[in-house]
């Protein structure tokens, strides 16, 4: 293999894995605040980018993404509010079937609102056939806008968590809502805001996305599986973990179109899935004690 | 005498209630497109295209003074969903024909069925095996893959092309498109040094760009897949500065991908109808006519341009309404007719059906064209 192609495709694999490392954030945020994981996830997505696209016809760009992230945070605080916040101490299982439920509404909503076809945002720099020379190898300016974004999130959900003390009530929540609520932490507010934080930052990722894989109003499942995939392999409720296993499973799925038909790249990752759960259920990176005490 | 007279009158009137809902019948037709799901990029503008041309054909009086009735299933692509429809279609509608279904996959999952209830069955599927072998009940109105196929080679041995990439998704038109690439490239002296098929959700490819890129032989890409990859492919090569042509199916006739896939459409070759070029054809040509009107009163009525599919659907519904001016509310007198038709101008090309073809149009119902400034153009070589 040539350096050029290397460089080629750890690129792709580098912007796969960030996309689906923002999902399963997204992912974790609520499953640390309310144990649950929210299936619905891959819907923020989807609408994250739609309600940008519609935007775009009456503002610039940046306002259009701004206003549509906003929309979408909006959206997760209602479908909590409406669907979540009532239950009086659901089974896990009940509040998962609730999410699906959710996402498959949150689709049909969508086809009627946008219609099936396929849209995209511009290219933020640039457009479709513009690319950057990196040692030897091309990639879109947009692919540096996914990493960036990425990574902006990341530090800033980290800095969120550790320094600001809403982020630490979340993070008391999430190691025990009980003890939490005793110490005077409207747990219930929390987990609205982890509805939140998840919903906007899944708008972002919709968004800077929507350029190089255009967005639909069906995209949110297949998304929701590979970050299920990438939350479930780094750990569920890990941050780091899930970084580290979406750059993973990224860059596993691009260099196994070297070795495999390319048709095989779905079945590699729930392949990956599977095998982790046999084998280290707790994740590459979660601890064993940490799963054994989560009800999930 | 006068009393006798109101009293006569009254019973013609009453007799001529009850004879008109006799001599006007209401002819059902089944439809079963993917309206939704991931081919309601065909089905979508499919069933607008039937419902404004049932309407209009309603308008006007109907066929012969008899009513269509027009009865749409969405199968949201799902061959499962397509078995049971065209059941229920056959028993309990017993509708006179069905059109559709949108896709290949779905069509073959049927095609027995409805040969067996001898219901005739118009597909818009494009795959070549709907109608070969034929089923003396099963038609389709795209044009089919070999002749795109055929027509994208003829280019290529014009071009000086003779090793090329083959990339397709795994659809059923896919699948189909690939297999005659694969089966026809010998015949004109093409070799196809790499193939690769990915999965019909791909939404990025430039991996699999960068591998085939790495292959200095190739000279050329064909691209065989629904979207919203093709526009994806596209764009993926050429962020990758690879310049080789690329040639994609018949299936990228809809300017909304030319839309998507931006500055990387530009250059792109493709097999398509004449629709997309109406506006430049000759006036001579017998489906100008046709095709301006279509487009026109398509556009004007769905506010979104007219595209190859939607016409598959328009060619469906105007064959069987020449059908069953013919031979009215029977089901085998309207299958004979469809079969004699000859001659008959379409979005797709001009139809002369036969006993042994069932597609009825020939290769120059294709035609080559080109993306030059976000529009389509009839493609003229180098």
């Amino acid at each position: 293999m040539t350096t050029e192609l290397f460089i080629q495709y750890l690129m792709a694999g580098i912007t796969y894995g960030s996309i689906y490392a923002i999902v399963a954030i997204g992912f974790n945020i609520i499953y640390n605040t309310t144990g649950i994981i929210n299936f619905a996830q891959g819907e923020f997505v989807m609408f994250g980018g739609m309600i940008a696209i519609s935007l775009l016809q009456y503002m610039p760009l940046p306002l259009a993404i701004a206003l549509s992230v906003a929309i979408t945070m909006l959206i997760g605080a209602l479908i909590e509010i409406c669907f979540i916040r009532w239950l009086k101490s659901p089974s896990v299982l009940r509040m998962i079937i609730i999410t699906i439920g959710i996402s498959i509404i949150s689709r049909e909503v969508a086809v009627h609102v946008w219609g099936e076809s396929i849209r995209s945002l511009p290219y933020f720099l640039g457009n479709e056939i513009s690319s950057i020379p990196v040692l030897g190898a091309r990639i879109s300016p947009q692919v540096l806008w996914v990493v960036a974004a990425s990574a902006l999130m990341v530090v800033g959900l980290g800095i969120f968590f550790k320094t600001t003390s809403v982020g630490r009530e979340m993070r008391a929540c999430a190691s025990n809502r009980k003890a939490a609520t005793l110490c005077g932490i409207n747990t219930q507010n929390m987990v609205t805001l982890s509805f939140i934080l998840s919903a906007g930052i899944g708008a972002v990722a919709g968004c800077v996305m929507s350029p190089i894989t255009y967005s639909q109003y069906d995209m949110g499942t297949g998304l929701a599986i590979k970050g299920f995939t990438v939350a479930i392999l780094g750990g569920l409720g890990s941050s780091g973990g899930a970084v580290a296993a979406g750059l993973l499973l990224g860059i596993i799925e691009a260099f196994s179109v070297s070795v495999v038909p390319l048709a095989f790249q779905d079945a590699i990752s729930i392949a990956i899935l599977l095998l982790i759960l046999f084998v280290r259920p707790q994740g590459l990176f979660g601890s064993k004690e940490a799963a054994g005490l989560s009800e999930f | 005498m006068k009393k006798f007279a109101s009293k006569l009158l009254m019973a013609v009137m009453a007799v001529s209630l009850l004879a008109v809902p006799a001599l006007a019948e209401t002819i059902k037709v089944g439809a079963i497109l993917a309206v939704t799901g991931g081919a309601s990029f065909l089905g979508g503008p499919e069933a607008r295209s039937l419902e404004m041309m049932v309407d209009k054909i309603n308008a006007d009086g109907g066929i012969n003074g008899n009513t269509i009735e027009l009865i749409i299933k969405d199968s949201a692509a799902s061959p499962e969903k397509a078995i049971s429809f065209a059941k229920q279609l056959i028993e309990e509608e017993k509708v006179l024909a069905i059109i559709g279904p949108s896709t290949s996959g779905e069509t073959m999952k049927i095609k027995n069925i409805c040969q067996q209830a001898k219901t005739p069955l118009i597909s818009c599927g494009a795959a070549e095996v709907i109608v070969n072998p034929v089923a003396s009940y099963v038609f389709k109105t795209p044009q089919k893959d070999s002749f795109a196929v055929k027509k994208i080679f003829m280019e290529m041995n014009k071009l000086g092309i003779s090793k090329i990439a083959v990339l397709a998704g795994n659809t059923g038109f896919g699948k189909a498109g690939k297999g005659q690439l694969l089966k026809l490239a010998p015949e004109f002296g093409i070799d196809v040094v790499e193939v690769e098929v990915y999965d019909k959700k791909s939404n990025d490819l430039s991996a699999v760009v960068a591998k085939i890129k790495a292959n200095k032989e190739v000279q050329a890409v064909v691209n065989w897949s629904i979207v919203p990859a093709q526009a994806i492919v596209a764009k993926n090569m050429r962020q990758a500065g690879w310049d080789v042509p690329l040639f994609q199916s018949h299936g990228f006739g809809n300017i909304k991908y030319v839309e998507a896939a931006g500055a990387a459409a530009e250059g792109i070759i493709f097999p398509a109808g004449r629709l997309l070029i109406a506006e430049s054809l000759p006036d001579d040509n017998p489906q100008k006519a046709l095709l301006m009107a279509y487009k026109k009163d398509y556009e004007a009525k769905f506010n979104e341009p007219a595209s190859t599919f939607g016409g598959h659907g328009y060619d469906a519904i105007t064959i069987l309404a020449a059908a069953i001016a013919e031979g009215g509310n029977d089901r085998d007198k309207v299958r004979d007719a469809i079969e004699n038709l000859k001659n008959f101008p379409g979005t797709g090309g001009v139809f002369s059906f036969s006993a042994e073809d069932h597609n009825g149009l020939d290769i120059d119902a294709f035609q080559m064209m080109t993306v030059k400034d976000g529009k389509f153009v009839a493609y003229t070589g180098k």
